[in-house]
């Protein structure tokens, strides 16, 4: 027999049994120990040969020692579904290999899963304009610290490790550029600073985008993907739902077209802001909406929520969204999304 | 007042009259004259007062916006309205109890009034779900804006929640949604809008019947995008610091004033709104009837365009020298993408 198994699954085995059973597999009594393993206060007996180690026995079931003792043992944020560097990377959702090259001409949507990996601005860009063709507006601007907010981390210094590490100004970049050929404008949140919170510059830049729109009478596509309104800019933060919504009724009072498109995730202030305010409120498969992260919900419902609450399918069911779109069609359906909307002649009949 | 109803920041000023009522009743019995004293022993009260009152840290005067004798939306309604009409339901769902409204008549004037409600007994908490607005909540509230502007009428919003109603059927009616469709609809409602915060200001929930031509907030009572309990939970992982949370947030009337995000404080009687409902009421209304009295001879274009202006004016941000605007080549574009790859999408 295998030296871990225990040879006694029978619980609260008697101790004489043990001994019984151990000359039975011819063990000699000599060579049994009873040993305490401290910690859960277990006792164990261990069958001593000369060369070291081979069976144990427990008064708990022995499996327990190889399951975890603890739970709610959470995978640290810096290990959770990056985007992968280098040739391979992993599907968060399969956990099949993915070739990086592959992913990128798949619109970073798995090849075996069609899961859609949580990707940043420069690859929304990439995707939806002309050969990545675009003109980045308004990159210059970056957050202020009005309130003096300090918790753990001072807020500016927080500030310059989020841009340090993302490469970015803030959780927001906006452009222009042609999407097979007529100019859009993409205002597109990143998650990887400070969790895509909105503060003063994200209400900025899209109220400057929205300025530009007016102007120009350029559709806009907002790309949603954060946990809400950012805390360290206290009151001013909440203040930027209602400046995009003042702008956005603008907007809405020119005719000119404004598509929402929620990723995973979209959650608090923004959902209860500008994300919910388009033309057309369109979602990739899947992704998380909502105006109460899942959590704060069990906290005051006291129960587990159903499987897919909050799903890109669940609010297309509740009446939310105008329809799911799948990342690898996104570019093509934007472009006939709003050229409906525009109202335009396509031109000569095929 | 009820003992525990009594802050501790308050015993000292409780002690003091404690102390006064002691000596009138032995001055009673005994026949003496200690009006001096006493006169004395009142001045110093005022002086505590003022200098308590006057210096409330902030997360004291969360605590005084939470005051269970302070008045609630509905009181205010009721004092301040020669007649009220209360209006239920949005037509959709339900008829929310955390979010009332109707038709009043002040000083002459016909208004609509809005605003979370809250309970003071715990049967009456339970019923008005802590002021907690569900989506139906905040359609009510719209319907009746909509009324009003249909019929030119002004509203005034009286917010008092702690917060939006975090629940499953809440987000199943869509919450987001429902707010997001009144911060819209509100930035462009053709009638003037008056929003005054009596109580709780809490984030998108308290947002979701705030936008207006003016703002105020009374003096003890808190606006900002999170609660301090909840601001605490999130960046210090504990409730244990919820007063350095309210200092960090900056959340007070002074605060918000200071930062451009209100147009003015209504002042409370000493001690707050609570030990002086009557004098409360006579403010909020000379504030409601002065506004109002302007707002109204402004033409309706120039109303909207100042009311978008002022919200678009709010933000505090900087400008750095580099990257004005860059035209982007699909190979920087290509690079781009493969070294932002490398970046923790947490």
């Amino acid at each position: 027999m295998s030296p871990w198994a225990c040879p006694f699954p029978e619980k609260n085995l008697d101790v004489r049994h043990l001994l019984a059973s151990t000359q039975n597999l011819g063990f000699p009594f000599s060579r049994l120990q009873r040993r305490d393993f401290g910690g859960n206060a277990r006792t164990a007996f261990s069958i001593l040969p000369l060369d070291g180690l081979y069976l144990l026995w427990t008064n708990q079931d022995p499996m327990s020692w190889f399951k975890r003792a603890k739970d709610n043992i959470q995978t640290r944020t810096e290990d959770k579904n990056n985007t992968p560097d280098g040739l391979w990377a992993k599907c968060p959702n399969c956990k099949k290999a993915l070739q990086t090259k592959m992913l990128r001409k798949n619109a970073y949507v798995c090849m075996h899963c069609e899961h859609h990996l949580k990707i940043g601005s420069a690859e929304y860009f990439d995707l939806i304009f002309d050969e990545g063709h675009f003109e980045e507006l308004n990159a210059q601007l970056v957050s202020a610290d009005p309130l003096h907010f300090e918790d753990t981390k001072k807020y500016p210094d927080r500030i310059q490790a989020s841009m340090a590490k993302s490469g970015l100004n803030d959780a927001i970049r906006t452009a222009v550029g042609p999407v097979h050929g007529n100019h859009i404008m993409v205002c597109a949140m990143d998650f990887s600073f400070i969790g895509g919170s909105m503060g003063s510059v994200v209400g900025e830049k899209i109220s400057r985008a929205i300025d530009y729109c007016l102007e120009h009478r350029t559709p806009l596509l907002i790309i949603s993907k954060s946990g809400g309104a950012r805390m360290m800019e206290g009151a001013l933060s909440l203040m930027q739902m209602a400046k995009i919504s003042a702008k956005l009724a603008l907007l809405g009072q020119a005719s000119i077209p404004f598509i929402s498109l929620l990723t995973d995730p979209t959650t608090g202030g923004v959902t209860a802001s500008f994300a919910m305010q388009g033309d057309l409120n369109i979602a990739e498969p899947e992704a998380l909406i909502g105006f109460a992260g899942p959590r704060v919900i069990k906290e005051t419902i006291g129960r587990d929520l159903p499987e897919g609450f909050q799903r890109s399918e669940f609010l297309l069911e509740h009446g939310f969204l105008d329809f799911i779109v799948s990342r690898k069609e996104l570019k093509d359906r934007l472009h006939l999304a709003f050229g409906m909307l525009m109202n335009e002649d396509e031109g000569e009949p095929a | 007042m009820s003992p525990n109803n009594i802050f501790d920041f308050e015993k000292p000023i409780i002690e003091l009259e404690h102390r006064l009522e002691e000596m009138r009743k032995i001055a009673d019995e005994n026949g003496m004259e200690m009006e001096g004293a006493a006169e004395d022993l009142k001045k110093k009260i005022l002086d505590l007062k003022k200098n308590i009152y006057g210096n409330l840290s902030r997360w004291q005067r969360v605590q005084m916006s939470r005051h269970p004798d302070r008045p609630y939306a509905l009181d205010y309604i009721k004092h301040i309205s020669d007649e009220f009409i209360e209006l239920f339901g949005d037509r959709c769902y339900a008829d929310d109890k955390a979010m009332i409204g109707g038709l009043a008549r002040v000083g002459g004037r016909t208004v609509m009034f809005i605003g979370q409600q809250k309970g003071r007994t715990t049967k009456q908490r339970q019923y008005r779900n802590f002021g907690m607005p569900n989506p139906e909540g905040y359609r009510k509230a719209l319907r009746l804006m909509k009324m009003a502007e249909k019929f030119g009428i002004p509203v005034v919003s009286l917010i008092d929640t702690p917060g939006a109603y975090p629940g499953l059927e809440a987000e199943e009616r869509g919450q987001g949604e429902a707010i997001a469709r009144n911060l819209i609809e509100m930035a462009r409602l053709r009638t003037p809008i008056l929003c005054i915060i009596i109580g709780e200001g809490a984030s998108g929930g308290a947002l979701g019947i705030g936008i207006g031509d003016r703002v105020y907030m009374m003096e003890n009572t808190w606006y900002s995008v999170i609660s301090p309990e909840s601001c605490s939970s999130i960046l210090w992982r504990s409730w244990e610091n919820k007063e350095q949370a309210a200092e960090a947030l900056k959340l007070t009337a002074h605060d918000n004033f200071e930062l451009n995000l209100i147009d003015g404080i209504v002042p409370e009687p000493l001690g707050g709104a609570h030990r002086e409902p009557e004098a409360a009421y006579a403010l909020v209304k000379a504030r409601i009837l002065e506004d109002l009295e302007e707002l109204t001879t402004l033409p309706m274009e120039q109303l909207l365009r100042e009311r978008v202006q002022k919200f678009a004016n709010m933000g505090a941000y900087t400008e750095v020298e580099a990257a004005p605007i860059m035209v982007k080549t699909p190979e920087s574009v290509k690079e781009q993408t493969a070294s932002s790859q490398g970046r923790a999408q947490a």
